[in-house]
């Protein structure tokens, strides 16, 4: 199991540690609804050493996106962000990624840490024709975020010469923290909250995790693991790989059509033919459950409406911030309707649910 | 997160982390504190749901009796001992809190009347054997 540069700094600080995609990650510090109310109530910290960063560069590095990506890269304005997938011929996600235009005509991906490998054997697998080098920064940087309501306070303490206002949201900025000249800033997060993620050189990522830990005592800023934020990103709509889009999952049955881009001028990219069909034909699609009852829904869970099964959940949890147990399901159409009351299957035993759109708390998006 | 406290040698254990414990003519079962503490990491919030079966149902040693459901995972609940469920602890459905309290005496779940009377002798560990169970599987 790999380890990120805040590996020590989470022992230290108690963490019940597991591995996940790969790295050896914290799961939890204390409660992990507790740390859920942190993030929705102050702010929280998380470690994402963990994800894939990859620089593209060369002088066909956008045109060379536009083709191995869903969204338009080139039509990306300078220093900002947009959600992407990269698909397979057959139109079904290989990840999920996030696209930093940059002023050079460079691009920034940021993948997940389970999907790393694949994803760097299929990006250099198609550079055929294009002037592009692509550079793993995987292990050169740390990767932390700073997500809710104080985030901004907390992270400015720390910044030298930006006003932090001035930056909107899935925009980023290079600037000084704790002295590091040159940080990457993005107002980007998997929470739906006000948050940051900073692109730390790995031999300071311990530095400013524990700078911000210390300027954020005040505020009630604390470590969050990635129970906590598997829930977070759940009431917030948000996708993970593996759950809402994999292999038989494709992204707009999945509600990410904002990530997918059917613009002439975008060109012909992988997945774009098999994507077109499907969109033309419809058949189910991702939508919110609530359920007043105990059971936990989870991944795979049957979604019955009478004796028929119309569906099956993506991701399923606890949700301290609606007091409601929730999951995200793909259910056919017709059986999508906001109110819509459907039952989950536990084993043979049913518990009512409704369904709703997603999300179901965000400040981020309505 | 070793603790040296022994835990109680007036039951058996089983390999799934549940115990087993004479009570008369009838046999007790719960989940062992591990057990508690790997669904929860001693959070008692942390666990969210538990299932237990009807009376009268007839188990299998090592048939699966019920589910416990934490904020993270479900696990299932598998007896020990063969036997008929001939009641079961209802209080701990509305209070899981009772499971990281006291997993020993309050925290039983079902009580089965075994098909054996020499129950004991079957597969099952001791608490010192237990403990050292525990030991081997962290490394």
């Amino acid at each position: 199991m790999k380890h990120t540069a805040l590996h020590e700094a989470h022992e230290r600080l108690g963490a019940k540690l597991i591995e996940f995609g790969g790295w050896h990650m914290p799961v939890q510090y204390g409660p992990i609804l507790d740390e859920v109310n942190t993030v929705r109530t102050k702010a929280g910290l998380f470690d994402l050493g963990h994800m894939g960063r990859v620089h593209v560069t060369g002088k066909d590095a956008v045109r060379y996106v536009d083709r191995i990506a869903t969204n338009f890269c080139a039509k990306i304005p300078t220093n900002s962000i947009r959600y992407s997938l990269f698909c397979r011929e057959d139109g079904f996600p290989i990840d999920d990624i996030l696209l930093y235009k940059e002023e050079a005509g460079t691009v920034f991906i940021v993948v997940n840490a389970s999907n790393t490998a694949a994803d760097l054997a299929w990006m250099r697998e198609h550079t055929r024709g294009f002037d592009v080098k692509i550079e793993d920064q995987t292990d050169a940087l740390g990767m932390i975020a700073i997500q809710g309501q104080v985030s901004r306070d907390v992270l400015q303490k720390l910044v030298e010469g930006y006003d932090l206002g001035a930056l909107g949201y899935y925009k980023f900025c290079f600037a000084t923290v704790c002295g590091i000249q040159g940080m990457r800033i993005s107002r980007t997060g998997y929470t739906g909250e006000l948050g940051y993620e900073l692109y730390v050189p790995q031999k300071d990522t311990a530095r400013v995790w524990n700078a911000l830990l210390e300027a954020g005592k005040s505020h009630g800023v604390a470590p969050i693991g990635l129970g906590a934020r598997d829930i977070l990103r759940l009431e917030a709509g948000m996708p993970l790989y593996g759950h809402e889009i994999d292999a038989t999952h494709q992204p707009l049955e999945a509600g990410l059509s904002f990530g997918v881009s059917f613009a002439p001028e975008k060109g012909d990219w992988i997945g774009r033919a098999a994507l077109e069909r499907a969109k033309a034909q419809p058949t189910r699609r991702l939508v919110g459950l609530t359920t007043p009852g105990p059971r936990v829904p989870r991944q795979g869970t049957p979604v019955f409406r009478g004796d028929a099964q119309i569906g099956e959940v993506a991701s399923g949890g606890v949700s301290p911030t609606i007091s409601k147990n929730i999951a995200s399901a793909f259910v056919k159409l017709g059986c999508d309707q906001p109110g819509l009351a459907l039952e989950l299957d536990f084993k043979g035993k049913r518990q009512a649910c409704t369904v709703q759109e997603l999300p179901f708390f965000s400040r981020t998006r309505k | 997160m070793t603790s040296k406290t022994m835990r109680p040698d007036d039951r058996k254990y089983f390999e799934s982390h549940e115990w087993a414990k004479q009570d008369g003519d009838a046999v007790i079962i719960g989940i062992t504190d591990f057990a508690v503490a790997a669904l929860s990491n001693g959070n008692d919030s942390d666990l969210v749901y538990c299932d237990l079966p009807e009376p009268g149902r007839e188990l299998a040693q090592g048939e699966t009796f019920g589910e416990i459901e934490s904020v993270k995972a479900v696990s299932d609940l598998n007896s020990p001992v063969a036997g008929e469920v001939l009641e079961i602890n209802h209080k701990i459905e509305e209070h899981l809190e009772i499971l990281a309290r006291d997993p020993w005496n309050e925290g039983w779940m079902i009580r089965v009347k075994p098909t054996s009377k020499n129950w004991a002798s079957e597969k099952l560990m001791s608490a010192a054997e237990y403990e050292k169970f525990l030991e081997a599987q962290k490394h």
